[in-house]
């Protein structure tokens, strides 16, 4: 107690010292205790240059050397714009289905034990690991008129295989895993304390999962949309074999890049793929600006 | 009032409650204490109807609700970890249970945030109704928690481990906040907690719990000075085990000249107002734990004092070491 009292009061600080205190502040916070930043992040870069940034500026430069009505008549012919919309809308809604389905299989795999759990957990990432002209044979034998699934469609008049349901559904397949990945670790994370919390609030199931457990996993299935949307985009192995490729109507843009380059069109080609990269580009940019906007609100 | 009655539940073979039967009178702050392990928030969820019983009835005010969900029971819970939605502000948190009602039930959205606002002044956390849980400290997110159950007007506020994840200090203020609010409100509430510290400070009664069943149920006096159990006298408040069954708290010892037992002091420190000292008892190479007055000069560590009990329990010694196990 005395000592207490007899202490002398705090000496003020120096005017100068705050800024000085402030900067010694900044110059620590900025040394890292882990080492090597500079040197890892040199090589990141290096590499990152080397595999992706280059071999796409090419794509920029060969295109240039076009004139603009050139490259508008190449990269925007009837035919190309017909297989933008087939690639970057079977891309959607493959996407958009395995948003749900994807969402449905992660939160089994979550919330769930089950018999074969593992087992259920392996095939998810099968897409990933099998070659994916296979899965295209695979998909084009089940899918076609006289196939195992096919046939019960083909008398209602509904063709799935060489037309853009194919495309589709060869996409769905090759996305699945992407959704699943993406939204498993945050379903993880979520406790089963906010769903009680929400019940016990008198929420029903459905308020529930559309105000509670939407909202909060709505950035990684955003993730795992845009991932899946984009290697929709880029599809190419599987998608063949099922396609049809009928120019119009069933043709993907990598494919129509592919035949141009066959044709030794090579103008042509570039023209088509900046349009592709600078699209793909858009889109990712605008997925990432949603999540960005959602994650920020919850982290703030 | 809340019954139960004979509430079993058994997890896998495990017995988590055994028979439970207990009484809640309205406006009652009720403590449930005991180790992990004991089923108290078991019991608590079987109350809130998030878990339903193997065998035995719940019943509100002599109204049978063993079957009723969470939803339909107008119960409030606390959980440990707040669990606040995240991506809502903390307004919105606090008028969920409003906006999530019936078309006809649910009051016009103006009117909702303005019950938000209220409970949110009556939490202290008014003019936070803009922010993000994450933005919040513990003790805020706490007080949101509470202010989100309270919204829906319970008939019961049932809390678990409401200061479980708090550091001391905050845990402190919290509780007796915590007590005042009850006191104003006066609505009937029920807490989970390890904490035999918090449930005497709070709670206007307390039950005593261990491996599934009631060891004890009194009020805090009645608890800390006339244990029913021998486990019960081990685990709240501190105690010695002397031997023939005997226990005795530390601050139950007095210091004589010439006979009780001999006891060599082998260590001493501080502990608040009194000297902590922990020695050997001559007789028994028991270790005994004593509070010697921190006005009275202390002994050093390897003098020998002499104690007596002023006040000692006895317990049988077969179940006293049938606690001990646990």
């Amino acid at each position: 107690m005395d000592i207490a009292v007899n202490r002398p009061p705090p000496v003020p600080l120096a005017p100068a010292a705050p800024a000085r205190a402030h900067l010694r502040n900044r110059l620590q916070r900025n040394r890292s205790v882990i080492p090597g930043f500079g040197l890892t992040m040199g090589l990141t870069l290096a590499w990152l240059s080397l595999i992706v940034l280059i071999p796409l500026s090419t794509v920029f430069i060969r295109s240039a050397g076009m004139g603009w009505s050139e490259f508008l008549a190449a990269g925007f012919s009837p035919r190309a714009v017909a297989a933008y919309r087939v690639s970057f809308g079977t891309a959607f809604a493959a996407a958009f289905v395995n948003g749900v389905f994807g969402l449905l299989t992660a939160w089994v795999l979550v919330r769930y034990e089950f018999p074969g759990k593992r087992i259920v957990n392996g095939l998810v990432d099968l897409p990933f690991a099998l070659p994916t002209a296979v899965a295209g044979i695979a998909l084009a034998a089940i899918y076609a008129g006289n196939g195992w699934v096919g046939q019960w469609f083909e008398p209602l008049g509904i063709q799935l295989a060489y037309t853009p349901i194919g495309i589709t559904l060869a996409l769905i397949f090759i996305g699945l895993p992407f959704i699943v990945r993406s939204v498993e670790p945050v379903l993880e994370d979520m406790s089963a304390e906010v769903e009680e919390a929400a019940l016990s609030l008198g929420a029903r199931p459905w308020q529930v999962f559309t105000r509670v457990i939407l909202p909060a996993i709505m950035p990684s299935l955003l993730t795992g949309f845009a991932l899946a949307f984009a290697r929709g985009v880029g599809e190419y192995g599987s998608v063949i074999f099922i396609a049809g490729n009928m120019p119009f109507k069933s043709e993907i843009a990598p494919l129509l890049i592919v035949t141009q380059l066959e044709q030794y069109d090579y103008a042509g080609a570039t023209a088509i793929a900046t349009v592709m990269l600078v699209a793909s580009f858009a889109v990712l940019l605008l997925i990432n600006l949603i999540q960005a906007w959602s994650r920020g609100r919850m982290q703030a | 009032m809340i019954t139960l009655d004979g509430i079993t539940k058994t997890f896998g073979g495990y017995r988590a409650l055994d028979n439970i039967d207990l009484e809640v009178k309205d406006g009652e702050f009720l403590a449930l204490l005991g180790p992990s392990g004991s089923g108290k928030t078991t019991l608590l969820r079987i109350i809130a109807g998030l878990a339903f019983p193997d065998a035995g009835t719940v019943a509100f005010d002599g109204e049978d609700v063993t079957g009723l969900k969470v939803a339909d029971r107008k119960v409030g819970f606390v959980f440990q970890h707040y669990a606040l939605f995240k991506h809502m502000t903390v307004a919105d948190n606090v008028g969920f249970g409003l906006s999530v009602r019936k078309r006809g039930q649910r009051p016009p959205k103006a009117q909702i945030r303005a019950r938000a606002e209220e409970l949110l002044e009556l939490v202290q956390l008014g003019g936070l109704g803009n922010r993000y849980p994450a933005q919040l400290s513990g003790g805020q997110r706490q007080r949101v928690a509470l202010a989100r159950a309270l919204a829906v007007e319970p008939q019961l506020l049932l809390l678990d481990e409401p200061f479980g994840a708090l550091d001391a200090k905050v845990r402190k203020t919290l509780r007796r906040w915590l007590r005042d609010l009850h006191k104003q409100m006066g609505l009937t509430s029920i807490f989970v907690t390890h904490d035999q510290e918090e449930a005497l400070e709070l709670a206007d009664r307390v039950v005593v719990m261990d491996h599934g069943v009631i060891e004890q149920i009194g009020t805090p006096e009645q608890v800390y000075m006339e244990p029913a159990t021998a486990f019960v006298s081990d685990f709240v408040g501190e105690t010695n085990h002397l031997p023939g069954g005997i226990h005795v708290r530390p601050h139950e010892f007095r210091i004589v000249e010439d006979g009780g037992q001999p006891v060599i002091v082998e260590s001493i420190f501080r502990k608040g107002g009194v000297w902590r000292i922990e020695g050997s008892l001559a007789s028994h190479a028991e270790v005994v734990e004593l509070d010697l007055d921190a006005t009275l000069a202390p002994p050093s560590p390897g003098d020998t004092i002499r104690i007596v009990p002023r006040r000692l329990k006895t317990f049988p010694q077969s179940g006293a070491t049938s606690h001990d196990q646990a």
